[in-house]
């Protein structure tokens, strides 16, 4: 797979560490063990498009939102996690 | 004798290569093959099947080969299963004939083909089921040394490999007639073009037959072609070169055989290299496989495929047989004829599908002196260890035996379409080429030429000019088509002969025949992925590729569907066998990784030191001094030289980290599970690092050097994973925090001065300006200062050993002038190097933990830190570590170990079990996780997670080690085991 970082650009996927769905809130401190659970273990598991965190290691070091599609891999947007969501 | 024509191929007649095959030497030319050299020097037989034993000789002359497998070179360089029809001929070269005992012609093994019915499809799942332990000791090794292909190499691979990346506009995969105008036009419009052939020689087919082709010989229109995009500044031509792997994006993976046609590689020369190749656009030409044809003892050394007899006659001048029959389901047998009536071959008889023939073909049958069969098939061979005769079946169904040493099946085309499939796109049949072609191919990929299903010249060329021009025009580059002239040619259908009762093979390399085809149906494994796996048809090293889809399509005539009903099996990388070697690289032996040195390396070698890896780090593990015999020993003296006096320890490799931002306390809260906020300037403090989960990421130490600045440290092996989860922590969790860091592990030596004479050392090397009395600098203090006249530096009063103790930083690029300086100035105090070995004996001797006891699956209550944990903040981890059943007492909770009886050893692993309870799972109530000889207290000791430990203090178990023989009785005791009260760290 290839990765256009908006810092880098294009890089080999071996550059990169994966780390999983983006987007998840962490809960706040009191909130209950449930919603916890689900924050640290609860995963979809998509068929398609998919956001996903991935950090460029060998690069620029920023954690990047990959919107890559599962099934094809086809990767429709890449964006660094300080970028607001369009 | 000689088979070879006394003129023309694309050989050099003027320089002969000796070379040996089974013991005897031959020789050939530059241009040559193993397999076109033996075939002029009239060897026909050059192996034997892999489960019937049965003689075999050349079918193909490609990479597709399936039954001239031979071993290549000796020793530690011999490849096994190597096909002689891909080796290129060097001087020396050393081949020989597998799966053959004792001799190829005279092979006692053959009675397996006698004792064929025994060895049908899926034998192994059936024949040999009863006694079962008779498996183990009678029938595998017997079927293991009875089936099988080459003996593999004797001693660890002699050669380099490398690897290599490169980037193009245009990939264009196979130097054939459509990958040739591909690469040209493409590379005529200004694309960075590369061109990967897997032969010596660009040219594919063009090299196999005459022509004509622009009104010019084949291989001579291919010779201009190549020679001028060679010209071409932005064209890479990579000959011996095999796309393995289509991957996502554009990239693809090719080994280029760098050295594979000489006799060992020349002095720096890797062996072969495997390139990453990243392209925008790709163009696909890899050809088409010729299809054999199925009937009874179509395995015959002199049963080849027609394309093979062209390709010898044409290229390598080299005639196959004296007397060929040819069998043909279209029009390729006939250019065959036609060959062999230019260059003299005699032909006995032509078998055509066909029952009605134009007259221009009988003619050339009567020119030829060839008898016709049209509307015939073949219904046996004859012949020992070579072909002797062919039993042809007319269009009436009379047999007519015609002796012949030569038998040339062309069954129609199979397009190479596996690199359009990797990326999991099944192959779609289509009726009009009778073959399966890639439906979507990966983005970007386009396919030309045989590979696309065309047949005869002009489509392939004209083909590969537009898909040529099409790529570099998607590039941006203008581009246009060219056109070229040649001949046409319809497709060939498939064509099923009738069965008969003789072996009819359809995988020649797993000697899988119809009837095992039948077998399969019979039994129920009808979807092809089954009858792949049942009958290990398409799975030998050349994936099926002669074989897969005359199997398809006996199994589609045997349930009555249709070919594109019945599908085809998935098509994965790699397409051609690889060396292991190759997709290692350099990445073998000490080089697997990056070795890391600390700035101190040299000294410590130069003290003898031994060292061990940590991490990517090679780390001085103890110094052996002369006299003594053993680690122990070394070890020993090493930590009574710290209790005792002082030391010196290199821990340049922990991970360091520098924190700076008004928000740094309020970040080290959150991801330690501890209190920072209280920590005051000039202080550090221990500290835990959790997962979200609840569990032990890392320890180490927080050091505050000002109000808004902290050095922490992080273990060795995970200050990468820590760096990581920090970056992620402050980009996607707590964006808004004011806060910067940066590793700084290379920055920085370190070293630890430990022991009760560890304050004089430190007072002889730091600058005037610090007070080290226990009052000014007390445990856990921290300052920046200088040392050694003005190097710049950070002192720490922390001990990893229980001592009184010191960590000493300095610039890495001072780090080596330091120790010096640091042994120099402790020679008065008799000061010891001590390695990791050392350091570990002292903390378990303390009860501290490390890799043994953090090992991601404890907890801080399993470590018994909980006290540590912070009440009245958030902090990662806080909410899961908190779960019921992290909390259960029985969860095995860190304790003290130590043999009762003085003198016994103890192993780390060894599993705890209450006395005289049994031995099993059930009793199982922890483990040992470090064990040390303590020069100290003279005695081994240990640290473990034992259920209930807490209350167990002083309680006996045993530790049970099945897998050492280890059984000891030991008594629990707390994890710190040596001054436990700390006197000596504050002293």
């Amino acid at each position: 797979m290839r990765i256009p970082c908006p810092h880098c650009g294009e890089r080999g996927n071996e550059e990169f560490l994966y780390r999983g769905v983006a987007g998840l809130a962490r809960p706040a401190a009191n909130a209950p063990d449930t919603q916890w659970h689900d924050y640290v273990y609860l995963r979809d598991n998509p068929f398609g498009s998919h956001r996903e965190l991935w950090q460029h290691v060998h690069g620029c070091r920023r954690w990047l939102v990959v919107t890559r599609d599962t099934h094809t891999h086809t990767i429709a947007d890449v964006a660094d996690v300080a970028t607001p969501a369009p | 004798m000689t088979s070879r024509l006394s003129q023309g191929g694309l050989i050099d007649r003027t320089v002969t290569i000796p070379f040996r095959f089974d013991g005897r030497t031959f020789s050939g030319h530059p241009g040559d093959t193993l397999a076109s050299a033996l075939l002029a020097n009239d060897v026909r037989l050059f192996g034997r099947s892999f489960k019937y034993h049965r003689p075999r000789g050349v079918l193909s002359a490609g990479s597709e080969e399936p039954n001239a497998l031979v071993e290549l070179r000796e020793g530690a360089r011999r490849e096994p299963n190597t096909p002689a029809t891909v080796v290129e001929l060097y001087p020396g070269l050393v081949a020989a004939s597998q799966n053959r005992y004792p001799s190829l012609r005279f092979d006692l093994l053959a009675a397996n083909n006698i004792l064929a019915p025994l060895f049908g499809a899926g034998f192994y799942y059936k024949t040999f089921m009863w006694p079962a332990s008779f498996w183990e000791k009678l029938y595998e090794p017997l079927i293991r040394r009875a089936a099988g292909l080459g003996r593999p190499a004797t001693g660890p691979d002699p050669d380099n490999y490398e690897r290599a990346t490169v980037f193009c506009d245009v990939l264009v995969i196979g130097g054939g007639a459509a990958g040739l105008t591909a690469a040209r036009e493409a590379g005529r419009a200004g694309a960075r073009v590369v061109l990967c052939d897997e032969g010596p020689r660009i040219g594919g087919w063009l090299l196999s037959e005459p022509g004509p082709v622009d009104d010019r010989p084949a291989p001579e229109w291919a010779e201009e072609a190549v020679a001028e995009i060679q010209t071409m500044d932005e064209v890479r031509v990579m000959p011996r070169t095999t796309v393995l792997a289509t991957f996502d994006h554009g990239s693809y993976v090719a080994v280029e055989r760098v050295a594979d046609h000489k006799p060992v590689p020349d002095s720096g020369e890797p062996r072969q290299r495997l390139w990453h190749i990243v392209a925008r656009r790709s163009v696909l030409a890899t050809g088409a496989t010729e299809r054999p044809l199925v009937f009874g003892g179509n395995d015959r050394p002199g049963v080849m495929l027609s394309s093979a007899v062209r390709t010898y006659l044409n290229r390598y001048a080299v005639a196959p047989g004296r007397r060929a029959v040819i069998v043909t389901a279209g029009e390729d047998g006939w250019d065959l004829l036609g060959d062999c009536l230019r260059l003299g071959v005699e032909v006995a008889a032509i078998v055509e599908r066909r029952a009605a023939l134009a007259q221009d073909r009988l003619d050339l049958a009567r020119r030829a002196g060839a008898l016709v069969f049209a509307g015939g098939h073949v219904g046996g061979t004859a012949g020992a260890m070579q072909l002797r005769a062919v039993d042809i079946v007319d269009v009436g169904g009379k047999r007519h035996r015609l002796a012949a040493d030569l038998l040339a099946m062309a069954g129609g085309w199979t397009p190479a379409i596996g690199l359009a499939c990797h990326l999991g796109a099944r192959a779609e049949w289509s009726e009009d080429a009778s073959a399966f072609l890639a439906g979507d191919a990966p983005p970007g990929m386009s396919v030309a030429g045989g590979a696309a299903g065309s047949t005869g010249l002009a489509h392939a060329l004209q083909s590969g000019a537009r898909r040529g021009a099409e790529a570099a025009s998607a590039c941006g580059f203008a581009a246009t088509a060219h056109p070229v002239t040649a001949a046409t040619q319809p497709a060939a259908p498939l064509w099923l002969m009738p069965a008969n009762r003789r072996k009819a093979f359809v995988d020649f390399q797993n000697d899988v025949a119809a009837s095992d085809v039948a077998l399969a149906h019979r039994e129920g494994y009808r979807s092809v992925e089954h009858l792949k796996r049942y009958t290990t048809l398409g799975m030998a090293t050349d994936q099926g590729r002669t074989a897969n889809i005359n199997g398809l399509a006996l199994m589609a005539s045997l349930t009555g569907r249709d070919i594109a009903a019945t599908g085809t099996t998935r098509l994965r990388p790699p397409h051609t066998p690889v060396a292991i070697g190759a997709l290692a690289g350099m990445h073998r032996g000490r080089d697997y990784r990056p070795t890391r040195l600390p700035p101190a390396h040299g000294w410590a070698r130069e003290q003898g030191a031994v060292f061990v890896e940590a991490g990517p780090w090679l780390r001085a593990q103890y110094f052996p001094r002369p006299g003594e015999t053993d680690w122990l020993q070394s070890v020993t003296r090493e930590v009574n030289g710290v209790r005792n006096g002082v030391g010196v320890c290199d821990v340049s490799t922990l991970g360091k980290i520098e924190l700076v931002g008004s928000d740094a306390v309020t970040f080290l809260d959150r991801i330690y599970a501890n209190t920072i906020a209280t920590l005051p300037i000039g202080r550090a403090r221990y500290a835990l690092m959790l997962r979200e989960d609840g569990f032990v990421l890392d320890d180490g130490t927080v050091a505050r050097l000002a109000a808004d600045r902290f050095v922490i440290t992080t273990t060795t092996g995970e200050a990468h994973a820590v760096l990581s989860h920090l970056e992620y922590c402050h980009q996607v969790l707590w964006p808004e925090l004011d806060i910067h860091f940066v590793s700084v592990t290379d920055r920085w030596a370190q070293f630890a001065v430990a022991g009760p004479r560890s304050r004089a050392v430190l007072r002889a090397v730091l600058d005037p300006g610090i007070d080290l009395a226990d009052a000014a600098f007390s445990f856990m203090a921290a300052a920046e200062c200088r040392a050694f006249g003005g190097v710049r530096a950070r002192l720490f009063r922390i001990s990893f050993s229980g001592e009184l103790a010191y960590e000493l930083a300095v610039p890495a690029a001072d780090g080596d002038r330091a120790v010096r300086a640091l042994v120099q100035a402790g020679m008065g105090e008799g000061i010891t190097p001590y390695g990791t070995e050392a350091m570990s004996v002292m903390r378990v001797e303390k009860g501290y933990t490390a890799g043994g006891e953090i090992n991601g699956q404890t907890t801080a209550r399993d470590l018994g830190l909980e006290k540590m944990l912070a009440k009245h903040k958030d902090y990662i981890g806080r909410v899961l570590q908190r779960r019921p059943a992290l909390r259960e007492a029985s969860r095995p909770i860190l304790v003290g170990l130590r043999p009762t009886d003085r003198s016994a050893r103890l192993h780390g692993g060894a599993h705890f079990l209450p006395l005289n309870a049994p031995a099993t799972r059930a009793y199982d109530e922890g483990w040992v996780s470090s064990v040390a000889y303590s020069p100290t207290l003279g005695r081994w000791i240990g640290l473990g997670f034992l259920a209930n430990g807490a209350e167990r203090h002083g309680t006996r178990v045993r530790a049970y080690d099945p897998l050492r023989g280890g059984d000891t009785e030991v008594e629990i005791t707390p994890p710190c085991q040596f001054d436990p009260e700390g006197v000596r760290l504050r002293g």
